[in-house]
């Protein structure tokens, strides 16, 4: 058992895991490379998702002019911040998004008897590249968003726009990993739980106040998306002085905790479908 | 995609086709009575589907609401006909979504299991064209009343509204079924493109993403500019969900309605020709690899 004892030294272990990581990216990379075509258009594809969102701002602020307030390069940065944060998530834990099927085929009883995390596992059983499309999109937003948003920039700011982006990933991988849990479960995706990712980052293109107090309340304190968007952007555009609302995304970091938690209690508690 | 599970094997009643030598339209009568039959076992996940879709259309209409309190003059419809129209998108998601195609289909040509379809005496388009309609409708009906019943009860700006007079009413119906067709005969160009690239994913998207926008599903076209408008109006998605939905609530009315009606048609004409000529010039250059 060469594995077990690699376990028992960390440091080794750790570059390891990095590398495991690293090459089941490799074995993606290669496995999509075989439709060359077809792939370059599913990322193409992807980068139009939300290319669309993009034309919908755009023409709803051509005939409207503001929103609540916001100014279109207001939401612009709004918009691409959430984004990204969102799509790198994606890139991050696209395993769990597709995990229904790994428990159902009893994929998973394989990774249990494997010397390595669950986690790491089910990340790198599936890495869609495609989803690249999506992140190079959101990464021209996110350029074109900061650039028109007419924010003076200082490093309080900067480091505002960095931990939004680091607060807002963990948030949906948090998500997704919830959703994942509950597959244990139900042993079938749940399709509500569309509307906590993808309907936040559809929705998340407006700061969250146009929605209400109660959604504000909502995405305070139950699913925190209003720590990485709005009260960070309220600091971003200067409408508040409060240096704190720009450091709000470190405690949305807080989220993944009760979403580890969770995902012990699915683990101990998985039985295998036996399929 | 949800609408996968749908599944039925063909291969369970294929002995019963071979008997029929020749080519019938019962034929594809009865693929799309079995589909539709199929699909409406689906209740549980209509459920849930039903309760997503209503999250989804309560926070569309939060936003129009949000724009039309900062700037009402500049809203092109009224919040009513918006709320409907909204609903309605919701309701009958199932109809007009173009990335709502059927997995199966994409399988059994990248897998080599369209052999079997071809070895049936039936036109594979007409066989696949029925089907897809089929499922797309079960799941449509399905799905629809319990989010319009619901809707039709909420308090104002959010509530959805009868349409004005029984004409108005029928004039819904008809371009909505003229709509799903076109939705329909869109998504049979994509499958029949299939054939040449193996890999769907891509196609998929594209058509799809198109389909969106220019049907009026990320935003109503009365909400872009006008010129643009003009435009986006002759593209064969806008004959999709823009124009039914519009109908619903006399927001197109009179002789802009006729022309929708007739580009529908137009369009339901020449996307059919064109999926057909793209089938039989797939089925000559099909290679089935192994399965």
């Amino acid at each position: 058992m060469n594995s077990k004892n690699d376990m028992n030294t960390p440091s080794r272990h750790k570059v390891s895991a990095l590398r495991l990581y690293g090459h089941y990216l490799s074995i993606h990379l290669r496995s999509v490379m075989q439709y060359k075509a077809s792939f370059l258009m599913t990322a193409f594809g992807q980068f139009l998702v939300s290319f669309n969102m993009f034309l919908g701002i755009y023409f709803m602020f051509d005939r409207f002019g503001s929103v609540e307030g916001f100014s279109y390069s207001e939401v612009l940065l709004c918009f691409s911040v959430m984004l990204t944060e969102y799509s790198l998530g994606e890139c991050i834990a696209r395993g769990f998004d597709t995990f229904d099927g790994m428990v159902r085929r009893g994929e998973f009883d394989r990774v249990l008897t494997r010397p390595r995390h669950e986690i790491l596992q089910v990340l790198g059983h599936k890495i869609e590249l495609s989803r690249f499309g999506k992140l190079a999109q959101a990464i021209v937003m996110f350029a074109y968003g900061v650039t028109h948003s007419g924010v003076t920039w200082n490093a309080g700011r900067m480091l505002t726009v960095f931990l939004m982006l680091l607060g807002g990933t963990a948030l949906f991988c948090g998500i997704f990993l919830i959703y994942a849990v509950l597959c244990f479960y139900t042993l079938e995706g749940l399709e509500f739980m569309n509307i906590l990712t993808d309907g936040a980052r559809e929705y998340g293109k407006y700061p969250i106040s146009i929605y209400g107090k109660r959604m504000m309340q909502f995405c305070t304190f139950i699913i925190p998306y209003a720590l990485v968007q709005y009260y960070p952007l309220l600091y971003l555009i200067g409408r508040s002085d409060n240096f704190l609302y720009g450091l709000l995304p470190l405690l949305a970091l807080l989220f993944l905790i009760p979403c580890y938690l969770l995902w012990k209690v699915g683990v101990r508690h998985y039985r295998s479908t036996g399929s | 995609m949800r609408f996968e599970v749908a599944v039925m094997r063909f291969s369970d009643f294929s002995a019963a086709d071979v008997t029929r030598p020749h080519p019938n339209p019962q034929n594809n009568l009865a693929f799309f009575r079995l589909r539709f039959l199929t699909g409406l076992q689906y209740r549980a996940a209509a459920l849930a589907g039903v309760a997503t879709q209503f999250a989804w259309g309560f926070m569309e209409i939060k936003v129009f609401l949000a724009f039309h309190r900062t700037n009402p003059a500049a809203f092109p419809m009224t919040l009513g006909q918006l709320s409907s129209y909204l609903w309605l998108q919701q309701a009958f998601l199932a109809f007009f979504m173009a990335w709502l195609m059927e997995g199966e289909l994409f399988d059994c040509i990248g897998g080599g299991g369209v052999a079997y379809e071809l070895c049936r005496p039936i036109n594979l388009y007409d066989m696949w064209f029925a089907r897809s309609a089929a499922t797309r409708l079960s799941a449509g009906l399905l799905r629809c009343f319990p989010i319009l019943i619901v809707a039709a009860f909420l308090p104002e700006p959010y509530r959805m509204h009868a349409p004005a007079d029984p004409v108005t009413a029928l004039l819904f119906l008809l371009t909505m079924v003229l709509g799903l067709l076109v939705t329909v005969a869109v998504c049979m160009i994509v499958y029949m493109l299939t054939f040449f690239t193996i890999s769907p994913l891509g196609l998929r998207l594209l058509f799809s993403m198109a389909a969106e926008f220019f049907q009026g599903a990320v935003i109503p076209l009365p909400f872009f500019p006008r010129p643009i408008q003009a435009v986006m109006e002759l593209s064969p998605f806008a004959a999709m969900q823009n124009v039914p939905l519009r109908v619903y609530s006399g927001n197109l009315a009179g002789h802009a309605l006729l022309r929708a009606v007739a580009l529908q048609l137009f369009w339901i004409f020449a996307l059919v020709m064109l999926g057909k000529w793209l089938n039989a010039l797939a089925i000559k250059k099909t290679t089935v690899q192994g399965g």
